[in-house]
Parts: C-alpha cells; sequence; structure tokens
C-alpha cells in the first residue's frame, strides 16, 4: 500500500538537514574548487582559473610511482581478502566448531579498532618474524584488516542465497564442489564485486595502518603525508580532486550493484497489496 | 435499462449520522484511488467496506483515521469538520492489520498508551486498562512483550488499545486477515458481540464477502474507487444493483439478453416482465432453481429443460452445472440428493431473476472470471 | 549437508591466517608491554614497569582525559548532526530518500586524508575561512585558533565520522515499521510524543552502534591531532605513535596500546550487550 508521508514537514528539520549536508560536503566542495585556484589554496574568493596544479601533477614522478603502489597493494590485497573473507563467511554461516563466537569477534575486530592498534601489533609480528618493512608488509597489513569488510558483504550475501537451491544441485547428483563453483558462487558474484570494489577504495585510502608497515616505496596517501608534512601546495588540491572524482565513481558503481542485489527483494516488498 | 451509468441503491443509515463522507476523492500522483464517495455512519452502526485489492477500502479508512488527506471533499464528524484534523486529534482509533503493536512497551503499556499520552491520572489509568484487557478477555497477560503472543491474542490487545480511549468510532483495517480459519470464525462472533454491548459504530475493512455478510449492519461495497452499493446484507444479496455487485457478494448466474413486449428472453429462458424494453442483464442465484417436479408450484414459475454437465457435492447441498442448450450454462444449488445426471426438468421463479445493471467497465472485467467467493 | 571435511577446508585457512596475522601480534604486543628498554635495546625483562609508569605520571592521565574529552564531543556533535540528518531521510525525504542517501555516503568513501587536508586549507590563517571572513569584513586580522587546537581536531574528526554515525542511525529508523508511528499518532501522540515514546527507544540499538563507533575511532585516532591539531591537541594515539618512532620505547608505547585495546574491547563489549538489551522485534 503505497502511502504519501502526509505529516507536516517541520521547516526546522529541513532547513537543519541542509546545514547538517552542507557541512558535510564543505570542505569538498572548497577543495576542487581552490584545486583550479591560481592563486593557490586559501584567501577568498578564488579567482583565475587555472589548470596548472593538474599539469604540475602529472609531471609528479613519485606521485605516480606511489599511485603504481597502492594499486598494486589494493589489487593483492582485494585478492587476499575476498578469498579469506569468503571462506570466512562461509565457515560463519554454516559451519560450528569450538571457538566460533571468538573467530567470528577476531575477524570483525580490526573493523573497529584504531588503525593504530592493529598496524602496531602488525609491526611486531613483522619484526618479531625478522621481515623487512615494504609493501610487503604493507600488504599484509591491509590484507588482514579488510577481511573482516570482506566477511561483512559476502556473509550478507551468503544469508539471501536461497539454500534449497543448493539442495537441488546436490540432488541432481552434483558434489559440493561442482555445487559451490556451479551455484554458490555465481550467486555471489555481485556481492564478490560489491566487496572488492569496497576493499579496493579503502586500501587505496588507508594511512593508519600503512603508517607503521611502511618500507622505502610509499604508497599514495602516505606520499601526501609526507608532502603535507612539508607545507600546502595546491599540487595536493589537484590530486585530491582526482582521487574525489575516482572515490564517486566507485561508489556509484558499488551502490548500483548493491541495489541490484536487493532489487528483486524490494520490488517484491514494493508490491504487496 | 442501459448499460450505462451506475445508480447504486444507497440504504440511509438507521440512526442520526455520526460519521459523514462528502464527495471525498483520493488520488496519488496520477493514480485516481477513490472517486467521489459520499456516505454516512450512524452512531452505533457496524459498516463494512467492502472490496477487492485496490478498491479504495483501505485509502478510505486511513482518510477517516487522518493518515491521508482527500484530494478533494470533506469529512465531517458529528456536525464538525474532520479532515483538517490530525490523527492525534479525531476521536477515532485504528486497529491496524498486523496489529503495530509497540514492541518495546509490554501489554500494559501498549494498552495503556493513548491514556498516558494524554496524561490521564495513574489511579485511572490502571483501572481502566484492567477494565479494556477484561472486555477482549486477556486480562490474565498484563505484564508480557507482544512479542511472546500468538496473533489472536495480539489483535484482542490492538483491540483493547484502541477501545480503552473511548472513541466514537473504531476502524479495523482487516483486522483478522491474518489469522487462521477456524480461529477467525471464534474472532468474527466475538468482535460482533462486542460492537453490540460497547455500542461504539465500527468501521470494518474486509474483501472477505462471507465475513461483511456475517458482521455487518450495512456494507458498502467499493470498486476500483467508487461505490457500486451500500445496503444491509440482506438487501445486497436478494437485491444486487449491479452484475459486479451479483457476482461478488455470493454466487450468482448472469442472465443477458432482450426485454420486448414485456417478455424478457435470455438465450432459451424467457419470462414476462415489468421492467422496460432493452438489453437487459438478471442476476439469478443458484439456489433459487429447482428440479421441476409435479408437486412443486412457484409462482410465475419459468420452466427450462437442461443436461447436467457437473455435480460439485458440498455436505447440505450440491452445485449443478447445466447445460440448457445455445450456449447457455446456468449453475442450480439443490439440497443434498444422491448422483444426478442427465436431461432434466429445472424451473424457478421470474421474481427471482433480478435486473441489475451492467458497469460500464463490465466488458474488461468480463474476460476475467470472478470466482464466487 | 555439509560434510565435515567440507567445514574443515573452508574454516581452516581463515581461521590460520586471523591466529598467525591478528592473535599473534596481539599478543606480541601484549608481551611487548612487559619488557623494557635499556641504553637504546630492546631487553626482553618481564615487569610491570611500564604499567606503573602509565598510573603514576600524570602526563599519561591528562593526555588521555584530553583525548577522551576530544572523543566524546566528536561523538556528541556527530550525533547531533547524524541523527536529524537521518530522521529527515526516513520520515521526510519521501521519493529523493534513495538520492540523498547516496549523497551522504559519498564521503564517507573519500580519503580521510583528502578531507583532513581540506580542512587544514579551510581552518589556516591564510586559509578559506579567513579569507571568508576578511572578503565580509567580518574581522581584519586572521583568526589564528581556527587551526592547531582542539577545536579544530574536533571539527575535523566530527565531519569525518557523522556519515558513519549516520548510517546505523538511519538503518534503524528504516527498520521501525511506518503502522507503529501511524498508531502511535492514532492514538492521541503528536509527533513530538511519537517521537520520544516510540521513534526514539526503538532507533536506540542503532544510535548506541553508530556512537560507540565514532567514540572508539577517535579515541585511538593520531592522525587528526597532526594535522590541524598542533601541540595543545596531542592526543594518546599520538604519544604510542613518537614512542614507535623518535622517542623509541616500543614496550611503553604497548602498553599505553594495550590499554586503549582493553578499554575499547570493554566499551564495544558493554554497547553490544546494551544493544541486544534494547532491541526489540
Amino acid at each position: 500500500m503505497k502511502s504519501a508521508n502526509s505529516q507536516q514537514r517541520s521547516p526546522f528539520l529541513t532547513g537543519y538537514a541542509v546545514l547538517v549536508f552542507g557541512f558535510i560536503y564543505l570542505p569538498i566542495v572548497v577543495l576542487i574548487v581552490y584545486s583550479f585556484n591560481r592563486d593557490g589554496v586559501g584567501g577568498f574568493p578564488p579567482r583565475h582559473f587555472t589548470l596548472g596544479w593538474y599539469r604540475l601533477l602529472f609531471n609528479d614522478a613519485a606521485i605516480w610511482d606511489s599511485v603504481i603502489n597502492s594499486l598494486l597493494v589494493a589489487a593483492a590485497s582485494v585478492a587476499l581478502s575476498l578469498t579469506l573473507g569468503l571462506l570466512a563467511a562461509l565457515a560463519l554461516d554454516r559451519a560450528t566448531f569450538p571457538g566460533k563466537a571468538l573467530f567470528r569477534r577476531l575477524v570483525l575486530l580490526p573493523l573497529i579498532l584504531p588503525g593504530i592498534i592493529t598496524g602496531l601489533s602488525l609491526l611486531m609480528f613483522a619484526v618479531f618474524a625478522g621481515m623487512q618493512l615494504s609493501l610487503l608488509t604493507v600488504f599484509l597489513g591491509h590484507g588482514t584488516a579488510l577481511i573482516s569488510v570482506a566477511t561483512t558483504e559476502l556473509f550478507a550475501g551468503l544469508q539471501k542465497l536461497d539454500r534449497a537451491q543448493e539442495e537441488a544441485s546436490l540432488d541432481l547428483g552434483a558434489t559440493p564442489w561442482q555445487t559451490f563453483w556451479r551455484v554458490t558462487l555465481p550467486n555471489l558474484k555481485l556481492s564478490l564485486i560489491a566487496a572488492g570494489l569496497l576493499i579496493f577504495t579503502l586500501s587505496m585510502d588507508e594511512i593508519a595502518v600503512t603508517f607503521f608497515l611502511i618500507g622505502r616505496d610509499n604508497t599514495l596517501p602516505l606520499e601526501i603525508w609526507g608532502r603535507l608534512r612539508r607545507g600546502i601546495t595546491p599540487e595536493i588540491n589537484a590530486i585530491s580532486t582526482l582521487i574525489f572524482a575516482v572515490s564517486v565513481a566507485l561508489i556509484v558503481i558499488w551502490y548500483r550493484l548493491r541495489a541490484r542485489t536487493i532489487g528483486t527483494q524490494a520490488q517484491e516488498f514494493l508490491e504487496r497489496p | 435499462m442501459s448499460a450505462g451509468a451506475i445508480s447504486p441503491r444507497f440504504a440511509t443509515p438507521p440512526n442520526a449520522a455520526l460519521l459523514e463522507v462528502r464527495g471525498v476523492a483520493k488520488s496519488f500522483g496520477a493514480a485516481k484511488v477513490l472517486k467521489n464517495i459520499s456516505l454516512q455512519i450512524a452512531s452505533g452502526e457496524f459498516l463494512t467496506l467492502l472490496g477487492e485489492s485496490g478498491s479504495g477500502k483501505t485509502t478510505l479508512l486511513r482518510l477517516i483515521a487522518g493518515f491521508e488527506q482527500p484530494t478533494s471533499g470533506e469529512i465531517w464528524m458529528s456536525n464538525e469538520r474532520l479532515d483538517t484534523l490530525p490523527p492525534y486529534r479525531r476521536r477515532v482509533n485504528t486497529v491496524f492489520q498486523n496489529y503495530a503493536l509497540f514492541p518495546h512497551l509490554n501489554v500494559r503499556e501498549n494498552v495503556a498508551y493513548g491514556l498516558r499520552v494524554k496524561s490521564t491520572p495513574k489511579g485511572e489509568i490502571t483501572g481502566r486498562v484492567e477494565e479494556a484487557l477484561r472486555m477482549v478477555k486477556m486480562a490474565q497477560f498484563v505484564d508480557v512483550r507482544p512479542a511472546t503472543l500468538s496473533g489472536g491474542q495480539q489483535q484482542r490487545i490492538a483491540l483493547a488499545r484502541a477501545l480503552i480511549n473511548r472513541p466514537q468510532l473504531l476502524l479495523l483495517d482487516e483486522p483478522l486477515s491474518a489469522l487462521d480459519a477456524n480461529l477467525r470464525k471464534q474472532m468474527q462472533s466475538e468482535l460482533k458481540a462486542l460492537q453490540r454491548e460497547i455500542g461504539i459504530a465500527f468501521l470494518f475493512v474486509t474483501h472477505d464477502q462471507d465475513e461483511a455478510m456475517a458482521l455487518s449492519d450495512r456494507i458498502a461495497l467499493l470498486r476500483n474507487g467508487a461505490l457500486e452499493q451500500i445496503a444491509s446484507p440482506r438487501e445486497i444479496y436478494a437485491r444486487p444493483a449491479t452484475a459486479y455487485t451479483a457476482e461478488f457478494i455470493g454466487q450468482t448466474n448472469l442472465l443477458r439478453g432482450e426485454i420486448n413486449n414485456g417478455v424478457a428472453r435470455c438465450g432459451s429462458l424467457q419470462w414476462r416482465t415489468p421492467e422496460a424494453p432493452g438489453a437487459a442483464v438478471f442476476s439469478l442465484r443458484p439456489e433459487a432453481i429447482r428440479i421441476a417436479n409435479a408437486s412443486l408450484q412457484l409462482p410465475d414459475a419459468v420452466r427450462f429443460r437442461g443436461i447436467i454437465l457437473q455435480q460439485v457435492y458440498s455436505g447440505a447441498s450440491e452445485l449443478l452445472e447445466i447445460d440448457c442448450g445455445s450456449n447457455q450454462t446456468l449453475r442450480a444449488r439443490i439440497p443434498a440428493s444422491g448422483p444426478l445426471s442427465g436431461e432434466h426438468d429445472f424451473v424457478f421463479s421470474a421474481s427471482d431473476a433480478v435486473p441489475v445493471f451492467e458497469s460500464p467497465s463490465a466488458h474488461w472485467e468480463r474476460a476475467t472470471h470472478h470466482e464466487p467467493r | 549437508m555439509y560434510s565435515r571435511l567440507y567445514k574443515a577446508v573452508i574454516a581452516a585457512p581463515p581461521l590460520l591466517w586471523v591466529c598467525l596475522f591478528l592473535l599473534l601480534p596481539y599478543a606480541l604486543m601484549f608481551a611487548h608491554s612487559f619488557w623494557l628498554v635499556r641504553d637504546g635495546f630492546l631487553v626482553h625483562q618481564w615487569n610491570l614497569q611500564n604499567y606503573r609508569a602509565l598510573f603514576t605520571n600524570p602526563l599519561y592521565f591528562q593526555v588521555f582525559l584530553r583525548t577522551a574529552r576530544i572523543a566524546a564531543s566528536v561523538t556528541l556533535c556527530s550525533v547531533l548532526l547524524g541523527y536529524p540528518l537521518a530522521y529527515y531521510l526516513s520520515f521526510h525525504a519521501g521519493p529523493r530518500k534513495e538520492l540523498l542517501y547516496q549523497l551522504v555516503i559519498v564521503p564517507l568513501w573519500v580519503s580521510y586524508l583528502v578531507r583532513g587536508y581540506a580542512w587544514k586549507t579551510i581552518l589556516g590563517s591564510d586559509g578559506v575561512l579567513n579569507g571568508f571572513l576578511r572578503y565580509l569584513h567580518i574581522t581584519h586580522e586572521p583568526v589564528s585558533f581556527f587551526l592547531y587546537s582542539p577545536f579544530a581536531v574536533v571539527l575535523m574528526l566530527t565531519h569525518i565520522y557523522t556519515p558513519f554515525v549516520f548510517l546505523p542511525i538511519y538503518a534503524a529508523l528504516e527498520h521501525i515499521p511506518r503502522p507503529l508511528v501511524e498508531a502511535s499518532q492514532d492514538l492521541g501522540a503528536d509527533r513530538r510524543a511519537t517521537f520520544l515514546r516510540v521513534i526514539l527507544p526503538l532507533s536506540t540499538p542503532g544510535l548506541l552502534a553508530g556512537a560507540t563507533f565514532a567514540f572508539v575511532l577517535s579515541l585511538g585516532d593520531f592522525l587528526a591531532p597532526l594535522l590541524v591539531g598542533g601541540p595543545s591537541a596531542t592526543m594518546i594515539a599520538n604519544i604510542v605513535q613518537s614512542l614507535f618512532g623518535a622517542a623509541y620505547d616500543w614496550p611503553l608505547g604497548a602498553a599505553i596500546s594495550v590499554c586503549i585495546l582493553l578499554i575499547t574491547v570493554s566499551l564495544l563489549f558493554t554497547t553490544e550487550r546494551l544493544e541486544k538489551r534494547w532491541s526489540f522485534k
């Protein structure tokens, strides 16, 4: 039953909501606008539109090296987190074993703990294991922390799975392994892609954990961080704007995918009399 | 009679009008859900809004409750304008379809909600809560959470929660639809008895015509947002105004034909009728048709011969499907009389063939066969 | 339906990984907190010196108090911003709800660093805010306390965590069946009473979850103070960070980290119990 919410709109609430939205978007808008400002960051109002900062950016080799490093780490993290996260989600969904509750909490802990704790503990582990700090240690940090994200997403996806489909597959003669590849995994496709996008974005942005595990090669956030310590340049506005644009694009894709997985359920819900 | 405008027959309420719906229409965007509805509810009356999904019955209920605003028209109660008031200021309470009991409050707090919101003194609340729970036979369930109760029990609590506020009108939105058949029948009679006892007007929404017939003082049949007919159950059954009504409530045979020179001819059947000449539709209830025999004397008897195609036994009676020739099939309900077959003589009284209007949109709907409910 | 082999195969790898890269590191950190640094070298001598230092030296307590105050301010402000926004979206936004929801989510995924940096450029003496105020002739000198103060840290972290707080509150509000709101009004409660008696109680679990998230993460934040906080806004995690950096004393740093970890875990545990108690179907 469609029901138009006929409550009178409180103008205060609407105004307040607009203010909150403004607060959330203000820094981002400032960032983007000033990345095109010839006189750099600061002062008001911005004059003299220029693409000069972007040109400077594109010639900055160090930045692009760090971008590649970030991409490598992110890709590897996606692979690791999705694999282990899928297994963890399956285990939580289907298996019972001693210490399952503890396991669940442990897996989800990095999600809620401040990054410094995860980063430091892994640093101590790296030293203990005699590892050199490098992109590898960064990858270990990202991968481990982001398993929690993968597990959460995939577990939710598994819950929506129709168990009867797997039973039907077994009934028709497929082995559990075949069932997994032919039935379970295809049904999780959207969840996997959505989780992958999320992990990728989070890995590209990651700074707190990375801070303690970085070696000689910088990731993009740490490269920017290093420059920030030395002073503000509008070049950073430019790269930040680019990061923002890419993040938005990825998240829009993520959201579209997510909406598709719940799409059919939402449709059924809306059509009930 | 023309297949043109409907003129549903409105029976007027026996007592003074409590609620008046005046020319109310409601659209959601481009969709016209209610088209120009006018009706009255008398105080103490049990009026049922009956109709299919999409007929607008729930929307009308929600307009009276205050959760929607009419696009046009007015609603008045006790000579005061109602539709301009927010729901919390109307002397109207609702029993919701899925009960809408507050999960974070126990039974006592749920039932007392309306009183607490109006800052009723605590002493008075306790007494009235007990009284309300006793009325719905749930006095022993005071301190439990609603989630622990069964559907039928939750429904009683929802009823108590509404009635404790002593509304002038109680709205019930398909309250029994979530219950299983036996419980439903039990709740129906309890509800009817309760209404008689309290004397509050009930506006009851349902799509179940048996339920409507059993409970109501009057039935308002809605169809596609318009009022098809509003009358007492007996009236609406014996004298349906339209073909739709005749088919929706109970089962019927719709005889379509022509009237010429005072004689109605429908297929192979014909009889004398005082109705005006032209195309005509008649509603003939299956129980009006009997097997002819010598001792049976019916006034204005119409005889016909037919072959029994099918016989459906249902305990006290049988439903016969009869082929009368010239592409005409009738259904007759006769008392259980053992297996029958072959050709027989049948008879019905011409006065049982009630002339009905064919609604304008009828020829769209003739394709969808209405299953007798 | 699932054989024991199947269950073993799927559970083993993540279990092993988690033990190796989560449990073991935490254990190592725990162990470190009982060791010492002498003459610039790590000594594996078990003792309680670090913890004693934490509890006796007033500096650590002061910093921790400041951190807790900042985290509490961030949480409060985020809730004050996030809850009304979620309420507006859930109950008043109508058909535009989905779009507005996406608009709230988008900044969440924009880099933390990017957003912190943006505040730095806005709040600085030569920043956008000062320029704006001078432009309007409200001030004539640059105002310096915007940046490099606890105020800036609270502002930045509130900006970061408002969407985080918004999410679970919005989910909880969306879960409230609309008939309950209608029933409340039907029974005579106006919008304010309905909010206080029905909507707020039923959204409390989401509120708790969001607030805990914001508080815990703010508590352990070390980047915001470095970006916009300055020395007057040093938080406990900054001390840890420097102990693992220039002020080389891993055991002490580990001890503080263990404390942060324990506080976090117990907070999470408490709110989880509370959420369960206050969630109703």
